[in-house]
C-alpha cells in the first residue's frame, strides 16, 4: 500500500487529502482527509471523499490529435508552434490568445503566462477565474495596493461576528463551513449573518438572513460605514495612522446610504434587520466578513468588495487574529493564478502591466526584450474578439468556456468560426474540445504533480498517485515544449515542475525589497528548493520568506500596506443596480450557482454516480407563488429565456427563493443535457474595473414547457437515444439514467423501447420482457431482463409524475431479481417490506429521504445528532445537515 | 318439544346450513338429512386432488358418519334413499325405499347435475360428467389401463380433469367449443397464457370446435369426431360443458321454479316452509356455482331457521378464485370491459404472470389476475365497494396499498 498526501482538485478551501493507491493499473484508489492538513484536519465534503470514483479512464482524452486524426506529439507540438508563430507573424501577437484556468497548478499556470506575456509578447491570457472571482483581486489591489488576502482559517474560529456575503459557503466550501459551524458550536456568542437573496443551506447556522435585492450588497456596506460614522464607532487612530481616502468614501455612503430607512428601502429589507446588522457590526470587534461570487459576479463587484472593505478599514478591523475582510475563491488555484500573473490585467509574481519598473524586472528577469506591456483582453472581450476575427489562434487549457462563459452561445459560434483553436484538457469530449483542431491530452489530477494556493494562501503539494495515462503530458511540458518550437529554447527549458516552482519563487523574491518598494507576494526561502525538498513541501502559507520560513498566518498586523505610501485606501463606492434590469419581458432576475455535490462544467464529478444522486438533473428555483401564478408545476419542464439565450429545467419550488427571482445551476453541460447549459442565457454585462461577468443578475423569463410526455430510462449499458428533445443523461452506479421529455405526441412505445433498451436477438423475445401500460392515461412502462438480471428499464408518462428511480437503480447491483421485486418493478417502488430509500440526502453514507423520514418517525428523533447517531447521516462531509434539519418534527 | 328439520340433500350447502343451524340453536330441531350419495358429506371441490391421487375420500370428509351421530343427525343415504316426493300437505318426505320423515321446515339442497351435451353415440360406456366421487373412480380406474382421455369443456373443471388425467399418465386432449380457454373468466391474453402453460404440460387443445359424434366398440367409446372432421382416439369422454341446478323434486312438488328454484332474500321458496340453498337456487335471477355465495346462503338460511329473522342474503359480486394445476388465477366482473372503460394491463412474459384490471371512470369494475393472485381479496373489496381510485391509480396494478396512503 502507497498513502500519497495531495490535495483536493476541487474549490478553493484547498483540502489535504491521503490517497492509498490499492491499484495502480486499475487506478484504484482510497481517499481520506489527511488530518494534518490546516485547511481540513481530516475532513473531505463528498466531492473530495468521491474522488476515487473520477479517476477512471472513462471520457480521459489519451491522445493527441489534429483536425480528429491521432498524431504523435512531436507533430502536434509542432503544428500548434507553427500556426501560433504564422498567425502571429501576419497579424500580430494581439491575435493569439489563451484561456487557461483555477484548474492548472501553479507551475502550469506560470509557464503559460511567461510564454504569452513574456516572449509572444501581448498579455492576451486570461483565464476562467476571470468568471469567479477577478473583482475581489480589484478590490485588495485598489485598498491594499497588493492582491493579499489578510485572513486565515482560524481567523473564522475565533471572530464573534461572520457575515457570509453572497456565499454559500455550505454548499461550495463545505469544510470551511464546517469549520464555522463548528465555532459556532463551540462558542455560543459567535454570530452569524447570511447576506443572499436567496436562503441557502448556509442558513442554517444563521442568526440573522438578510435577503437583499440582487446586486445591493454595496449599498448596505455603505449604510455600514455611514451608520458606523453616526455611532462613532470609527477607529480615528487607526485611519488616521494606516489609511487614505476616509472622507470621500465617507461621504459617497452618507449621500447614498445615510439612514438605515434609506438602506433598507434599496436593499428591499426590513428595518429591523438592517439595524440588527448594523448594531451587530458596529459593536462587535472580532468581524470577519466573508465574501465569494454573489459580491464578484457582478457589474459592480469590485466597488462591493472595496464597500466591504472600507468597513474594516474604518474600524481597523484587519490583521488582527478573528477579524478581516476575507475572499473566498472558487477554484483549487485561483489563488495561485493569481500569484503568477494569469490574468490578462497583471504580469507576474503580483507584479503590474501598467508599472514600468515592474515590467522591466520581469524583463531582465525572464531575459526577454518583447515583454507584454499593457493589459490584454479579459475573458468576455477575448470571446468577443475571437468573434470579431481579431484574435485568430486561441489555446483553451483544463476549462469549459462553452459552458461557463455568459452568453455561451456567442462563445460557441466565436470558436467554431475561429481559425485555430487548440484545447489542452484531461478530459476527451467537453462542449469545448468538440471544436477544437488540435487536442492535447494533459494530465489529471491524479496524475499531476506540482502545487496550488488556496484561500488562506496556504501553498501545498498536489503529487501523483499514478503515472500519466495513454500520452497524457503536464501542462507545463506542454507549453514549455511549444514554447521552445516558437524559438525560445532557453527560457523554457524546463526538466521538472520543482524547475518551475523555483523560477517562480525567484521572480517572486527578485528585487523584492524596501529598496525596490516591497511586494507581498515573496517566496524567496523556495528560491533554491531542491527537488526533494520540493517533493517533502509542507502546506505553508505566503509569504515564506528567508527570514519568516514559517510563512505567515496574517498580513497586515503591522498596518502597512503595498501602497507607494504603506497606507491602505478606502474606496469611495457609489452603489449601482445590475445592468440590465427586469422588464415586462423578461420580468426575472436569474441568479446562477453552484450546487452541493457537483463541480464546474461536471466533466468529473458526473463520473461519480454518489455525487449525481443529490440532484441529477438542471432544475429552476423559483418561488411558489410565482409558480402558481405562471401554471408551473414542480418537477414539470420549464423554458428560461433570456435576451441571450434559453435553457430548459426542472421546475422547483424554494419559498427561500425571492419572489421573482430565478436560481439554476451553473454546472450542466451539452454532454449530459440537451437544453441545460445556462450559460447561454447569462448577460455578458461585465464589471468595468475588473472584467468580471455580471453571472448572477440576468434579466429572464419562465413559462411551461408544453411536454407531451416525460420519460426516465435505466441502462446497464449507455444508450444512444433519439427522439426526445429534451434529454439529460446521469451516471448511476452500475447503470445510465436518461430523463426525456417532448413536445410531440407519443408513439409506438412498445417498439421504441424493444428498439433501444434491447440487443436486436432479444427484442422479440417476449420472455426478456415486463410490461405495464394505462394506455388511457398515456403510461408506459417496460423492463429488459434477458436471463432474469435488469438490463433496463423505462418508464414513460403524460407528466413528470414518474416514479423515482432510486429503489430502481438498486436493481442494477442485484445478479438475479426476486419474484417479488419483478412484480414491484415497473411500480418504481420496492416490494410491500423492502426498504425504499428515496432521494439520496447524504451522499457520504448514501443515505435517502425515505429513510431518515422514517428513522425520525420510529424513533422519535429529535436532533441532528440523533439522525447522524442512528444512520451515520451528516456525520460525514456536514453538508447535508441543513438538509436533515428539515426532516426534524417542526417544534409546535 | 322440538321442531323437526328435514334436509334433502347431504352436500356442501345443505350440511354447511345444518352445521350453522346447530351452532346457533342447537337444541332447535331434530334434524333427518337425505342424501342419494352412500358417503358422508364431503367436499365436491377436492375431488380434483383425488383424482391427482393427492389425497384420498377420507381425506376430503367434511361430516363422516361418526359426526352425525354424535350430533344426534339422522342420516338416510344411498340410492335406496333418494327422495321421490314430498307431500307438502302432511309436510313428509318420502325415499325410494318408502322411508318417510315429518317436518316443520324442510330444506332443499339438491345441488346441480353435470350438463350432458346429446351427441350421437353418448351412451356408452365411458361418456361421464365429473361431479361426483362416483365418476372420480370411475376415472382412475379407466386411467389405469386406457390410453386417451378427452375432455369436452374448457372450462374450469374440465381443466382440472385434464390436468388430473394428465398427471395419471393419460394423453389429454381438451376440446372448447370458444376459441379460449376459461373464456367466463379470463379474457384472451390470460387464456393464451394458460393454455401455452398447459400445452407445455403435454394437453393437447382442440379449440372453436366441438365433438358431433362419439364412437364405440363393444358399448365402449372408442374414438370422438370433431365437428372440423378431425378424429381423436378416446377410451374416456368428460362431459364439463357446464352444470344445471337440480329441480326436478321441486318441481315435481310445485315449487316455484324457474331456471332454478326461486328463493327470496330469506332463502325461502314459494312454500313458507321449504327453505332452498345452494346450487339448485335462483336468487334475484341469478344462479350459483362457486363456493363463497353457497356458504353465505347456508348462515342465512341457518340463521332463518334458528328463529333470527333479519338475516338477509344479498349476491356478492362473482369473483372466481381458482387454482388450475399449481396456476393461479382469479377473475371478478367485468373483464372485458366495453368501450367506456379503461383498461390497465401488466405482463411479465418471463414468469408469466398477467394482469387486468378494468375501469370504469375512477372505478374498478373487473379484475383479471394470472400468476399471482395475491392481492386478490384486496381488488375484490375494491370492486364490491366501488372504491374511487383516482388517487392510487398509478400503484393500483402492483398490489394492495393502504387505505391512508390511497386517501
Amino acid at each position: 500500500m502507497n498513502t500519497i498526501k495531495t490535495t483536493c482538485p476541487y474549490c478553493g478551501v484547498g483540502c489535504g487529502i491521503e490517497a492509498t493507491v490499492e491499484d495502480r493499473s486499475a487506478h484504484r484508489v482510497s481517499i481520506k482527509g489527511d488530518s494534518n492538513h490546516p485547511a481540513n484536519f481530516g475532513k473531505l465534503c463528498s466531492k473530495g471523499a468521491t474522488l476515487g470514483d473520477t479517476v477512471s479512464l472513462e471520457n480521459r482524452l489519451l491522445y493527441p490529435s489534429i483536425h480528429g486524426q491521432r498524431v504523435n506529439w512531436d507533430s502536434a507540438l509542432n503544428h500548434v508552434a507553427e500556426r501560433f508563430n504564422a498567425i502571429i507573424a501576419q497579424h500580430g501577437p494581439e491575435a493569439v490568445a489563451f484561456y487557461v484556468s483555477g484548474q492548472l497548478l501553479t507551475e502550469d499556470y506560470y509557464v503559460a503566462n511567461k510564454l504569452m506575456k513574456g516572449f509572444i509578447g501581448t498579455a492576451n491570457i486570461d483565464t476562467n477565474s476571470r468568471l469567479c472571482m477577478s473583482s475581489a483581486v480589484v478590490g485588495y489591489k485598489r485598498a491594499f495596493g497588493a492582491d493579499t488576502v489578510p485572513c486565515n482559517y482560524e481567523d473564522l474560529e475565533l471572530a464573534e461576528l461572520i457575515l457570509l456575503v453572497g456565499s454559500n459557503a455550505a454548499w461550495c466550501h463545505p469544510i470551511a463551513f464546517q469549520r464555522i459551524r463548528k465555532a459556532k458550536e463551540n462558542n455560543p456568542n459567535l454570530k452569524i449573518v447570511v447576506i443572499d437573496p436567496r436562503a441557502t443551506a448556509s442558513c442554517d447556522i444563521a442568526d440573522l438572513h438578510l435577503p437583499v435585492k440582487p446586486g445591493m450588497d454595496g449599498l448596505l456596506f455603505n449604510g455600514i460605514l455611514t451608520y458606523l460614522q453616526q455611532n462613532s464607532r470609527i477607529d480615528r487612530t487607526y485611519v488616521d495612522t494606516h489609511t487614505d481616502g476616509f472622507e470621500l468614501a465617507l461621504s459617497e455612503a452618507m449621500t447614498t446610504a445615510g439612514s438605515i430607512e434609506q438602506v433598507a428601502a434599496g436593499c428591499g429589507l426590513t428595518t429591523e434587520a438592517v439595524s440588527t446588522l448594523f448594531d451587530w457590526f458596529a459593536s462587535t470587534e472580532k468581524t470577519v466578513t466573508v465574501y465569494s461570487q454573489g459580491i464578484n459576479q457582478s457589474s459592480s463587484g469590485s466597488d462591493k468588495c472595496n464597500a466591504i472593505i472600507n468597513c474594516h478599514l474604518a474600524t481597523g478591523r484587519i490583521g488582527k487574529p478573528g477579524m478581516g475582510p476575507f475572499s473566498f475563491t472558487g477554484q483549487p488555484n485561483a489563488m495561485g493564478g493569481r500569484e503568477v500573473g494569469g490574468l490578462a490585467n497583471t504580469l507576474a509574481a503580483h507584479m503590474d502591466l501598467e508599472n514600468p519598473e515592474h515590467v522591466d524586472r520581469v524583463g531582465r528577469f525572464w531575459g526577454s526584450a518583447n515583454i507584454a506591456d499593457k493589459q490584454g483582453l479579459k475573458a468576455v472581450a477575448m470571446f468577443d474578439a475571437i468573434a470579431a476575427g481579431q484574435i485568430k489562434a486561441v489555446w483553451i487549457m483544463a476549462t469549459n468556456p462553452v459552458v461557463s462563459m455568459p452568453d455561451a452561445d456567442k462563445v460557441k459560434r466565436a470558436l467554431q468560426h475561429c481559425e485555430l483553436v487548440v484545447v489542452s484538457d484531461c478530459i476527451a469530449n467537453t462542449d469545448t474540445s468538440q471544436l477544437a483542431h488540435v487536442l492535447l491530452p494533459a494530465t489529471g489530477w491524479s496524475e499531476k504533480d506540482g502545487t496550488v494556493t488556496n484561500l488562506e494562501r496556504r501553498i501545498s503539494r498536489q503529487r501523483p498517485l499514478f503515472p500519466a495515462s495513454g500520452e497524457a503530458k503536464h501542462d507545463w511540458w506542454i507549453i514549455s515544449q511549444v514554447g521552445q518550437r516558437m524559438g525560445f529554447k532557453d527560457a523554457f527549458n524546463y526538466q521538472s515542475s520543482a524547475d518551475v516552482f523555483r523560477e517562480h519563487a525567484a521572480l517572486s523574491a527578485f528585487e523584492n525589497d524596501a529598496e525596490h518598494q516591497q511586494r507581498d507576494f515573496n517566496l524567496s526561502a523556495f528560491a533554491e528548493l531542491d527537488g526533494p525538498s520540493y517533493n517533502a513541501l509542507q502546506p505553508v502559507q505566503w509569504p515564506v520568506t528567508n527570514q519568516q520560513t514559517a510563512g505567515t498566518a496574517r498580513m497586515f498586523a503591522d498596518g502597512q500596506y503595498f501602497t507607494a505610501n504603506r497606507k491602505a485606501r478606502f474606496i469611495p463606492i457609489i452603489p449601482r443596480p445590475p445592468v440590465n434590469a427586469p422588464d415586462t419581458d423578461y420580468p426575472f432576475t436569474l441568479n446562477t450557482g453552484r450546487l452541493r455535490d457537483q463541480w464546474h462544467t461536471m466533466t468529473r464529478t458526473s463520473l461519480a454516480a454518489k455525487l449525481n444522486a443529490h440532484r441529477p438533473e438542471p432544475f429552476v428555483e423559483i418561488h411558489p407563488a410565482d409558480a402558481e401564478r405562471l401554471g408551473l408545476a414542480a418537477r414539470s419542464l420549464a423554458q428560461v429565456q433570456s435576451l441571450w439565450g434559453s435553457m430548459l429545467a426542472r421546475v422547483e419550488l424554494n419559498s427561500g427563493q425571492q419572489m421573482g427571482s430565478l436560481f439554476v445551476p451553473m454546472h450542466w453541460t451539452a454532454q449530459l443535457s440537451s437544453h441545460g447549459r445556462m450559460g447561454a442565457l447569462v448577460n455578458p454585462v461585465v464589471d468595468p474595473q475588473s472584467g468580471q461577468p455580471e453571472s448572477k443578475q440576468t434579466p429572464v423569463k419562465i413559462k411551461a414547457w408544453p411536454a407531451q410526455w416525460y420519460a426516465t430510462i435505466l441502462s446497464r449499458r449507455p444508450l444512444q437515444i433519439t427522439g426526445a428533445e429534451y434529454q439529460v443523461s446521469v451516471r448511476g452506479d452500475r447503470y445510465f439514467r436518461y430523463e426525456l421529455a417532448s413536445t410531440e405526441r407519443g408513439k409506438d412505445w412498445r417498439a421504441w423501447s424493444r428498439n433501444l433498451l434491447a440487443a436486436v436477438e432479444h427484442r422479440e423475445d417476449d420472455h426478456c420482457w415486463l410490461e405495464y401500460s394505462d394506455q388511457q392515461a398515456g403510461h408506459y412502462r417496460t423492463a429488459y431482463l434477458p436471463d432474469h438480471e435488469l438490463q433496463a428499464c423505462l418508464l414513460i408518462g403524460p407528466d413528470c409524475e414518474l416514479p423515482e428511480p432510486g429503489w430502481l437503480g438498486s436493481l442494477f447491483g442485484k445478479k438475479e431479481l426476486s419474484r417479488a421485486e419483478r412484480l414491484s418493478l415497473l411500480s418504481g417502488q420496492p416490494p410491500k417490506g423492502e426498504a425504499d430509500i428515496g432521494r439520496i440526502v447524504c451522499s457520504c453514507f448514501n443515505v435517502g429521504e425515505k429513510t431518515i423520514r422514517h428513522a425520525v418517525q420510529a424513533q422519535q428523533i429529535q436532533s441532528v445528532a440523533g439522525i447522524s447517531a442512528c444512520l451515520s447521516a451528516g456525520s460525514g462531509c456536514g453538508s447535508c445537515v441543513a438538509e436533515l434539519k428539515e426532516f426534524l418534527p417542526k417544534p409546535s | 318439544m322440538k321442531l323437526k328439520l328435514v334436509v334433502i340433500g347431504n352436500g356442501m350447502a345443505g350440511m354447511r346450513t345444518v352445521d350453522e343451524l346447530i351452532q346457533t340453536a342447537p337444541d332447535r330441531y331434530d334434524i333427518t338429512v337425505f342424501g342419494a350419495e352412500p358417503h358422508g358429506n364431503y367436499n365436491r371441490i377436492m375431488l380434483t386432488p383425488v383424482l391427482f391421487g393427492a389425497k384420498s375420500v377420507a381425506d376430503i370428509m367434511i361430516h363422516d358418519f361418526d359426526w352425525y351421530l354424535k350430533n344426534r343427525v339422522t342420516l338416510y343415504c344411498g340410492p335406496d334413499k333418494a327422495v321421490v316426493d314430498v307431500d307438502r300437505e302432511r309436510r313428509c318426505v318420502i325415499a325410494h325405499d318408502g322411508t318417510c320423515a315429518f317436518y316443520d321446515k324442510l330444506l332443499i339442497a339438491t345441488g346441480s347435475l353435470p350438463l350432458m351435451l346429446d351427441i350421437p353415440g353418448r351412451d356408452v360406456e365411458g361418456v361421464l360428467g365429473f361431479r361426483d366421487i362416483a365418476d372420480v373412480e370411475t376415472m382412475i380406474k379407466k386411467a389405469a389401463s386406457k390410453r386417451h382421455a378427452v375432455i369436452l369443456g374448457g372450462g374450469l373443471l374440465g381443466l382440472e380433469a385434464a390436468n388430473g388425467l394428465l398427471q395419471r399418465g393419460m394423453q389429454v386432449s381438451v376440446i372448447n367449443r370458444a376459441d379460449h380457454l376459461l373464456n367466463r373468466q379470463l379474457d384472451h391474453k390470460a387464456a393464451a397464457f394458460l393454455q401455452r402453460q398447459l400445452a407445455d404440460k403435454g394437453i393437447q387443445f382442440h379449440l372453436g370446435t366441438t365433438i358431433q359424434r362419439i364412437d364405440s366398440r363393444d358399448r365402449h367409446i372408442s374414438a370422438v369426431e370433431l365437428s372440423n372432421g378431425q378424429v381423436l382416439p378416446a377410451d374416456m369422454l368428460i362431459m364439463s360443458t357446464g352444470i344445471k341446478p337440480n329441480i326436478s323434486l321441486a318441481k315435481r312438488i310445485g315449487l316455484d321454479c324457474q331456471h332454478g328454484i326461486v328463493v327470496d332474500d330469506r332463502m325461502r321458496t314459494s312454500d313458507p316452509a321449504i327453505f332452498s340453498v345452494g346450487e339448485c337456487v335462483q336468487h334475484r335471477g341469478e344462479l350459483f356455482g362457486l363456493v363463497a355465495p353457497v356458504y353465505e346462503q347456508a348462515k342465512v338460511c341457518a340463521q332463518q331457521l334458528a328463529g333470527q329473522a333479519d338475516s338477509q342474503f344479498k349476491t356478492l359480486s362473482s369473483a372466481t378464485m381458482l387454482k388450475v394445476t399449481g396456476i393461479d388465477l382469479f377473475s371478478v366482473g367485468d373483464f372485458e370491459g366495453d368501450s367506456e372503460c379503461q383498461i390497465l394491463q401488466l405482463i411479465d412474459h418471463g414468469l408469466g404472470i398477467y394482469k387486468k384490471i378494468v375501469l370504469r371512470g375512477d372505478i374498478v369494475v373487473g379484475v383479471i389476475l394470472y400468476g399471482d393472485t395475491s392481492d386478490s381479496a384486496w381488488y375484490l373489496n375494491l370492486v364490491k365497494e366501488s372504491t374511487p381510485i383516482a388517487a392510487i391509480r398509478d400503484r393500483l396494478m402492483f398490489g394492495r396499498i393502504p387505505l391512508a396512503r390511497a386517501a
